[in-house]
C-alpha cells in the first residue's frame, strides 16, 4: 500500500544505489529542507484560510468566498499582496536584530518540526530524547520576540514584548509538567516509543484523570505560549500597544505572521502525539475486530485529523472568549495552573507505580 | 475554607467558559443561521417608503404635477432644490407662471423629507434606489422634471 | 495611533490614545498620564468632530431644525428628534393626539433597544471578545428594518415633526415588531450566556471604575452611568411626558457602581423596553397621526426647555425664542459630555486595559459630545 514510510524508503533504496552513500545523505538533507519549508507555505495558507472561515462560521457570516471556488484563494492573494508591501526599517532601530528577529522566530519552529512523527516511520529525526528537545527548543522563540521588541527603538514595542516574554516563559512551566505526565506513564522519552505505547490506546483513555487534568493544562499553556487569545494582550487591536511586531511591515510582518500559526500547528501535533496518540489508530484494548478496521484507514490521516482537531479548538477559544488582562493572566499561571500542574504530577507518579491505569 | 473555594471558582469558571463555547459551537454547526446576503449578485429590495433620493412623478403622458410653487425650497434645510421658474402662455393668453427646471443637488440632500410634507401637490416623492456613487460629480446635480413634460391640466 | 508625547517633570510617561482608535466609540483624543501601568490623569480633548450644530440651528425654521438632531446622538436619533418636537409643541402650546404619542414612545424603546444591542456588541469587543459583536448586529438588523418600512431611515430617521410624527405607522409595524419581539427574547439567555456569565468577562469588568453615588451627582451623570451607582434619575419616571406615566415599568437601579454594575443595568433596561413595548403594542388608539398645525411656525418669546431620557441619560433641548420664524439660541444638553467628565475620576489608579472597559461601559457617542 502506499504510505509515506514506503515513498520515503524507496527514495532512500533509490538514493543509495545511484549516488555514493554521501552524495546521497546530502541529497536527502536538501531534500527534507524543501520539504519543510514547504510544508510552511501550505500549513501557513491552509491554516490562516481555516481560521477566517471558522471566524465567519462562528460569527454568522460568511468567510471569504470570492476568490477561488469557496474562497480557496483568498490566502495567496493576502501573500501577494504582502509580497509587494515596502518593508520600512525605523530610524535609530538597531539594523541587524530588527532583521534577524523574525528568523529566529521562524527557526524555532523549524527545529521543533524535526522529531514529529507525521505518518508510521516517518519521522525526521528519532532522537531519543525527543521530548526534552521539543520542550528546550521552542524556548528559543522567546529570543526572538524579545529582539524584535527591542530593536524596534519604539518604547510601547518594548514594553509589548517584555509582556509577551513574561507571559511565554510563565506558561512553559505548566505546558513542560503536563508533557511530564506522560513521560512518568510512558517510561521514554522518545516520541515513537511514546507513540507505540499507545497501541492499546490513547493515553487519554487510559490514564484517566492525571491525563485528561494535564491535557486541559497543556492546551491551556499553549494557547497563551503562541500569544493566542484570550492571551493575546501582547498584539491585540483594541488594546494600547500593537505589540512587538508594530514596526515591521511587509514580508518580515508576514514572516511572524507565518510564524505564529506554524507555532499553533507545532504545539497542536505535540499535543497530539503525546495525549491523543499520534499517527496511532483508534485501539481499545484487545478489541481486535475493531482494531483492524480501525488500521485501514492510513496513519497520516489520523494524524493530520487530530492535529486539526485540536487547531479548531484552539480556533474556538479565540472567537468565544474576551482577553485576560496581563495580571490576571500572570495569576492565572501562577496560582492556578502551576499548582493544579505540581499536584497533578503527583497523582500521576503515584497511579503510575502503583499500576491503577488500563 | 480556603480549598473549596478555589475549587468552587475552578469549577464555576470552567463551567462558564464551556457555555460560551457551546453557544458558538452552535453558530459554527448551524449553518443555516447565516444572514449575510451577498450584495452585488442579489440587490436588496427596500422599503417602500425607503428615502433613496427624490423624484418627480411622470405619468404616461409625461406630464407632472409641479406647478413651481417653491413650497419645496422653502422647507429644504440645507438649500438642495432650486426650482427655476418661466412663463408660459395659457390658451386663453394670459401669462403663467410654470417651472423650467427642479433642479436638485443630490449631493447635499440629506434625505429628510421635508420636502415632499411640504409640496401641496405631490408632485414629488421618495425613491428607493441608493447606489448613487459616481466618477464625475457634475452628475449628481439632477434636473427632475424631464425633457419636454409639463404640468397636468388638473392641478393648481 | 500611538506615540509618546514625553515625559513630564515627575518622570510620568504622557501617552495619546489617539482621535482615531477602534475603542474611542468615535473621535476622542485621550491624553493620559502613566506611571508604569497605573494611570495617573486622563484628559480628554474634545472637539474633532464639532459641526457648530447649535449655531446652525439658529438660521433654521422650527420645522427644519429637528433633522440635525438626528446626527448627534445617532443611536438614539428617534429620542433626539422627539426633545427637540415636545420643546417647540411647549412653545407652541398644542395637544398631540393619542395615536401619536403611542408611536413616539414605541419608536423610542425601539431606538433603546437599538442602541442598547450596539452597545453591548461594541462593550464585548473592546474587551476582546469579537463574536458578539456580529450578533448584536443581527438582531439590530431586524429593529432596522422596522424603522425602515415605517419612517423611511434606518439610522437618521426624521420621523417627528411639531404635532406629531410624519406618517401613520405601516400596516406590517405591529405583526413585525411582535415577531421581533419573540425572536429577542429567546435570543437575550443567549446574551447572558456568551457575555454576561464568562468568568474573564466578569474579571474585566469587576471592581473596575467605581464610580460613588455623590460623585455620580456632583459630576451630572445620568442615564445607566448614574443608575449603576444609584442615583435615581430615569426622566421617565421624575418627570414624565407622553404617556410614560401609564406605562408599567421598573427603573433600575444597582449600588455596586462598577463597570459590571453598568452593564447589568444596560442589560436589565432592554428588558424592561421589551415588557413597555409589549404593553403598547396591541393598544394603540385610532385617530390622527398628526396634530393640524399653521404651515409656518413661530414660537413665542421666551425660553423653553424640555428633557427626555436617551439611550445615554438625561438629554435636553433649550429654545430661546425672539418671536420671530428661527430661535435665537438653541442649547442641547448633552447625557455624554456629563458622563465623560467622570472618566478622570474613575479611572485614576487603574490600569491601562481597564480603561478600555471603562470606556466601553460608559457607552460615550462622541458626536453627541461635541455637536
Amino acid at each position: 500500500m502506499i504510505s509515506f514510510e514506503y515513498i520515503a524508503n524507496s527514495i532512500d533504496t533509490w538514493l543509495n544505489a545511484t549516488f555514493n552513500s554521501g552524495l546521497a545523505l546530502a541529497i536527502e538533507f536538501v531534500l527534507v529542507g524543501v520539504l519543510c519549508i514547504g510544508l510552511f507555505a501550505v500549513l501557513g495558507l491552509v491554516l490562516i484560510m481555516m481560521e477566517r472561515k471558522v471566524s465567519a462560521y462562528m460569527q454568522v457570516r460568511l468567510g471569504p468566498n470570492r476568490v477561488g471556488p469557496k474562497g480557496m484563494f483568498q490566502t495567496t492573494a493576502d501573500t501577494l499582496k504582502l509580497l509587494f508591501k515596502e518593508g520600512l526599517t525605523p530610524t535609530g532601530s538597531d539594523r541587524f536584530l530588527f532583521n534577524l528577529a523574525p528568523f529566529i522566530v521562524m527557526i524555532a519552529a523549524m527545529l521543533v518540526l524535526a522529531p514529529i512523527a507525521f505518518a508510521k516511520n516517518f519521522q525526521i529525526w528519532d532522537i531519543n530524547i525527543g521530548v526534552l528537545y521539543v520542550s528546550a527548543v521552542s524556548s528559543i522563540g522567546v529570543i526572538g520576540i524579545l529582539m524584535a521588541g527591542w530593536a524596534s527603538n519604539n518604547k510601547y514595542s518594548l514594553l509589548g514584548a517584555m509582556r509577551s516574554g513574561a507571559q511565554i516563559v510563565s506558561y512553559e512551566l505548566s505546558a513542560g509538567l503536563s508533557i511530564l505526565v506522560i513521560v512518568i506513564f510512558t517510561g521514554d522519552l522518545s516520541i515513537s516509543k511514546i507513540i507505540e505505547s499507545q497501541q492499546t490506546g490513547w493515553w487519554i483513555f487510559r490514564g484517566h484523570i492525571p491525563v485528561l487534568i494535564a491535557f486541559v493544562i497543556y492546551i491551556i499553556a499553549v494557547t497563551a505560549e503562541t500569544n493566542r487569545a484570550p492571551f493575546d494582550l501582547a498584539e491585540a487591536e483594541s488594546e494600547l500597544t500593537a505589540g512587538f511586531h508594530t514596526e515591521y511591515s511587509g514580508m518580515k510582518f508576514a514572516l511572524f505572521f507565518l510564524a505564529e500559526y506554524v507555532n499553533i500547528f507545532i504545539v497542536c501535533a505535540i499535543g497530539a502525539t503525546l495525549f491523543l496518540g499520534g499517527w496511532m489508530p483508534l485501539h481499545i484494548g484487545n478489541w481486535e475486530a475493531f482494531n483492524t478496521v480501525m488500521d485501514y484507514i492510513p496513519s497520516s490521516l489520523w494524524f493530520i485529523g487530530k492535529t486539526f482537531f485540536l487547531i479548531f479548538v484552539i480556533m474556538w477559544f479565540r472567537w468565544t472568549f474576551p482577553r485576560l488582562r496581563i495580571d490576571q493572566l500572570l495569576t492565572l499561571e501562577w496560582k492556578y495552573l502551576l499548582p493544579i500542574s505540581m499536584f497533578n504530577l503527583l497523582l500521576a507518579t503515584l497511579i503510575a507505580i502503583q499500576g491503577w491505569y488500563f | 475554607m480556603f480549598i473549596t473555594n478555589y475549587i468552587k471558582d475552578i469549577y464555576n469558571g470552567v463551567k462558564s467558559l464551556l457555555t460560551g463555547m457551546r453557544r458558538t459551537g452552535y453558530y459554527f454547526t448551524h449553518h443555516k443561521e447565516i444572514i449575510t446576503e451577498q450584495y452585488p449578485t442579489e440587490i436588496p429590495v427596500m422599503a417602500e417608503r425607503f428615502r433613496g433620493e427624490v423624484l418627480m412623478t411622470h405619468d404616461g403622458n409625461n406630464e407632472h404635477a409641479c406647478t413651481g410653487c417653491t413650497a419645496c425650497e422653502i422647507a429644504c434645510p440645507n438649500g438642495t432644490i432650486k426650482i427655476v421658474t418661466k412663463f408660459d402662455l395659457t390658451p386663453e393668453g394670459k401669462k403663467k407662471k410654470a417651472i423650467d427646471k427642479f433642479v436638485y443637488h443630490l449631493e447635499l440632500c440629506t434625505m429628510c423629507n421635508l420636502c415632499i410634507e411640504a409640496c401641496p401637490t405631490s408632485a414629488i416623492k421618495m425613491g428607493q434606489s441608493f447606489e448613487h456613487s459616481v466618477f464625475n460629480r457634475a452628475e449628481l446635480t439632477k434636473v427632475l422634471n424631464k425633457q419636454g413634460s409639463k404640468v397636468r391640466d388638473d392641478v393648481e | 495611533m500611538v506615540e509618546e508625547v514625553g515625559v513630564n517633570d515627575t518622570g510620568d510617561l504622557i501617552i495619546n490614545v489617539g482621535p482615531q482608535h477602534p475603542s474611542t466609540h468615535g473621535v476622542l483624543h485621550l491624553v493620559i498620564t502613566l506611571n508604569g501601568e497605573t494611570i495617573k490623569k486622563i484628559e480628554p480633548h474634545l472637539g474633532y468632530i464639532h459641526r457648530s450644530i447649535e449655531k446652525m440651528c439658529e438660521s433654521l425654521s422650527y420645522r427644519q431644525f429637528i433633522y440635525v438632531t438626528s446626527r448627534m446622538d445617532y443611536l438614539s436619533s428617534h429620542i433626539n428628534n422627539h426633545a427637540c418636537a415636545l420643546t417647540v409643541e411647549k412653545g407652541l402650546q398644542i395637544e398631540i393626539p393619542e395615536r401619536a404619542k403611542y408611536i413616539r414612545v414605541l419608536m423610542d424603546e425601539l431606538t433603546r433597544l437599538a442602541s442598547h444591542q450596539l452597545w453591548w456588541g461594541a462593550a464585548a469587543m473592546d474587551v476582546g471578545a469579537l463574536t458578539p459583536f456580529f450578533h448584536a448586529f443581527r438582531e439590530r438588523e431586524m429593529i432596522n428594518e422596522i424603522m425602515e418600512e415605517t419612517c423611511g431611515a434606518r439610522l437618521t430617521m426624521n420621523y417627528n415633526v411639531p404635532g406629531g410624527v410624519m406618517a401613520d405607522i405601516h400596516p406590517n409595524f405591529q405583526r413585525k415588531t411582535k415577531d421581533f419581539l419573540k425572536f429577542f427574547k429567546t435570543k437575550l439567555p443567549e446574551y447572558d450566556e456568551m457575555v454576561t456569565g464568562n468568568i474573564i468577562f466578569q474579571n474585566r469588568m469587576k471592581g473596575v471604575g467605581i464610580l460613588s453615588k455623590a460623585d455620580a451627582i456632583s459630576y451630572g451623570c445620568s442615564g445607566p452611568t448614574a443608575r449603576a451607582s444609584g442615583v435615581n434619575c430615569d426622566i421617565r419616571k421624575l418627570y414624565p411626558y407622553e404617556i410614560y406615566d401609564k406605562v408599567q415599568f421598573d427603573e433600575i437601579l444597582d449600588s455596586s457602581g462598577d463597570c459590571y454594575g453598568r452593564y447589568l443595568v444596560r442589560m436589565e433596561e432592554m428588558r424592561q423596553s421589551i415588557s413597555i413595548i409589549e404593553q403598547l403594542i396591541d393598544n394603540i388608539p385610532e385617530g390622527d397621526f398628526q396634530a393640524k398645525t399653521k404651515a409656518v411656525l413661530k414660537l413665542p418669546k421666551g425660553e423653553f426647555y424640555t428633557r427626555v431620557e436617551t439611550a445615554r441619560g438625561d438629554f435636553g433641548v433649550y429654545i430661546v425664542s425672539e418671536g420671530g420664524l428661527t430661535p435665537y439660541r438653541i442649547k442641547f444638553r448633552s447625557p455624554g459630555f456629563s458622563n465623560l467628565s467622570a472618566l478622570n475620576h474613575m479611572a485614576c489608579g487603574q490600569k491601562i486595559g481597564d480603561m478600555v472597559a471603562i470606556m466601553a461601559t460608559l457607552d460615550l457617542v462622541i458626536p453627541d459630545i461635541d455637536r
